[in-house]
């Protein structure tokens, strides 16, 4: 299998869309096209918001992704373990696949007998370490997440720390939403680094209403351009784009 | 609710359930739950051949990459490194079927309690013990990753430090693959996630402060080396280790052996008062000046144990005869 590039959405909100198209259409649309949505519900301590969290599992189900819901403080960790999750269900969905064209239908990993499996996960290990990884962040900056923002911001930059340890390459691109005129704002353009971060949120005036699904579609024509205008740099590209989990 | 990540996470054993394995046929008594982790919950269990430590999770992928580096620790294994693999195997539940794998069986203390309860100068003995199972690991091309004190076992006596939950180990030159926080240099801002020797150095480091300071503390927005650096000289246990813990947290050690001679000399010369006791076990285990020690040790925590509730009836003897003494006192007064 040549090795191919993964591209994943990491949306971070704490709640419910209210503008806009619904997010789990636009989530399972941008599944189609072989990106992955992964939601993070980042959830107030004294309060339990149980509406804004089921949108948040169902938004990653249908974007075929990982959701986790977290208070503020453990968001770190989160982060960058939602996305190394999101990372190899995707591999593991593509060598599943694999494997069901070698022992035919129905069957997995978990058919497989426990002797053999090793192999398989050292496989899936193998292209999670070196696989090139884009991310499209899109972070929810309305009113009630101001006091969160700072940590939001750290966690990024843990996630950078964590990601650029692999040996396969990493691109991040940043945008908020709501934004000041438009639905979505872009931060940051495609670089392989967050460590730029420093600032960035500060220029943000959260307020308004929370365009969850146009958010998201913008993530998705962000991607589709690039895949577009470096269609022959990554011509060679296995059926990642397909596998859907 | 916070285990949303997983698809299911139903598994759940009761004392006394058996599980049978689908491929291989072995079955275990559960007979308590020793832990949970973040891939699945880890079983006491009786088998044919004796005790054993079960670990069944719903996630097939994750068990299987577990028991890939028990497999890989079990070819380096000289002595002890890590428990040792008994058998992968899946079994069926009601609700879906759940891999597993067994395990040797490490029965110990934690580390922080055991250091709490026999002393400070255990700390660095612990950390040198460590040190030289991590070099050996290191010399077959692995990293432990998830080094911390819940992850670690004293066993004994005699006393020897003994990892029991080895998921979080990465192949050198690999992103580390599980970390926690506190004793993750990325998370201090002091170096990155790869994985290479300084990295489980940085967290023999970490184990040490952690042993002074047993609640923990956050980082800071910037600075914290220096931050970690005067918490370690707020400690007299720690602070004789001071050189060499400010060379790991820098990641000046390439090697385990290096940190490991460094913190040897230093237990050597420490504070006078210390010194007889602390000198004992540096290397290996000699069995022999170890056990009075402990004999001494328990004897010391039974004679304070016993004085505690004494001293609390004395006192409060005391109080009751002043109050008597007082109404009387009263009462003639009034009289």
């Amino acid at each position: 299998m040549s090795k191919g590039t993964l591209r994943q959405v990491l949306l971070l909100t704490d709640g419910c869309s209210n503008a806009g198209e619904d997010p789990t259409a636009i989530a399972a649309l941008a599944k189609e096209h072989g990106i992955t949505v992964n939601v993070i519900g980042i959830m107030e301590e004294s309060r339990n918001g149980s509406q804004g969290l089921k949108e948040v599992e169902e938004i990653a189900l249908s974007g075929g992704g990982v959701s986790q819901i977290v208070y503020a403080r453990q968001l770190s960790q989160t982060v960058q373990m939602v996305t190394r999750k999101a990372m190899t269900q995707t591999i593991q969905g593509v060598v599943n696949k694999e494997l069901q064209q070698i022992l035919g239908e129905d069957h997995e990993l978990e058919d497989l007998a426990p002797a053999k499996r090793g192999q398989v996960v050292e496989v899936v290990d193998d292209l999670g370490e070196t696989m090139d990884l884009e991310v499209v962040i899109l972070v929810d900056t309305s009113a009630s997440m101001t006091d969160k923002l700072p940590m939001v911001q750290e966690a990024l930059v843990d996630l950078s720390v964590s990601l650029r340890s692999r040996t396969g390459g990493n691109r991040f691109a940043l945008y908020s939403f709501p934004g000041r005129r438009r639905d979505v704002e872009k931060q940051l353009g495609w670089t392989p680094e967050l460590d730029s971060l420093a600032g960035v949120f500060k220029k943000l005036t959260p307020g308004g209403l929370t365009p969850t699904g146009p958010a998201l579609q913008e993530a998705l024509r962000i991607f589709r351009n690039r895949m577009n205008t470096s269609e022959d740099r990554w011509d060679e590209r296995s059926g990642l784009e397909e596998t859907g989990m | 609710m916070r285990d949303q990540v997983s698809k299911k996470q139903g598994c759940n054993l009761t004392p006394g359930e058996t599980v049978i394995g689908r491929w291989h046929g072995n079955r275990y008594r559960v007979i308590r739950e020793l832990g949970r982790g973040a891939t699945g919950t880890v079983y006491l269990v009786s088998s044919e051949k004796g005790q054993a430590a079960l670990k069944a999770g719903s996630d097939a992928m994750s068990i299987t990459s577990e028991v890939n580096v028990l497999q890989h620790f079990s070819k380096v294994q000289g002595e002890h490194l890590g428990p040792s693999l008994f058998d992968v195997d899946d079994f069926t539940a009601a609700d879906g079927t759940y891999p597993f794998y067994v395990m040797e069986y490490i029965e110990g203390e934690e580390v922080i309690p055991f250091v709490q309860k026999r002393g400070v100068e255990w700390s660095g003995i612990l950390a040198v013990q460590l040190l030289g199972d991590l070099d050996r690991l290191h010399q077959a091309g692995w990293i432990f990753g998830d080094l911390k004190p819940e992850n670690l076992l004293v066993t004994g006596p005699p006393y020897r430090v003994r990892w029991f939950d080895v998921g979080g180990t990465t192949r050198s030159g690999r992103a580390i693959k599980e970390f926690t926080e506190f004793f993750d240099r990325g998370y201090w801002g002091l170096g990155g996630r790869k994985a290479d020797p300084s990295y489980d150095l940085f967290a023999v480091a970490m184990i040490l402060i952690n042993s002074a300071f047993p609640a923990r503390f956050e980082r800071r927005e910037k600075d914290n080396l220096s931050l970690l650096l005067k918490k370690t000289a707020e400690r007299p246990a720690l602070k004789q280790f001071a050189p060499v813990i400010r060379r790991a947290l820098t990641g000046k050690y390439k090697e385990a052996m290096e940190m490991r001679k460094d913190l040897m000399d230093r237990i050597g010369t420490g504070s006078p008062r210390r010194e007889r006791k602390a000198a004992q076990p540096q290397t290996g285990v000699p069995a022999a000046p170890v056990i009075p020690a402990t004999r001494k040790a328990h004897r010391k925590v039974r004679k304070t144990l016993r004085k505690t509730p004494s001293g609390i009836v004395e006192t409060l003897l005391v109080a009751a005869f002043l109050l008597l003494g007082y109404g009387l006192y009263l009462f003639v007064q009034i009289m």
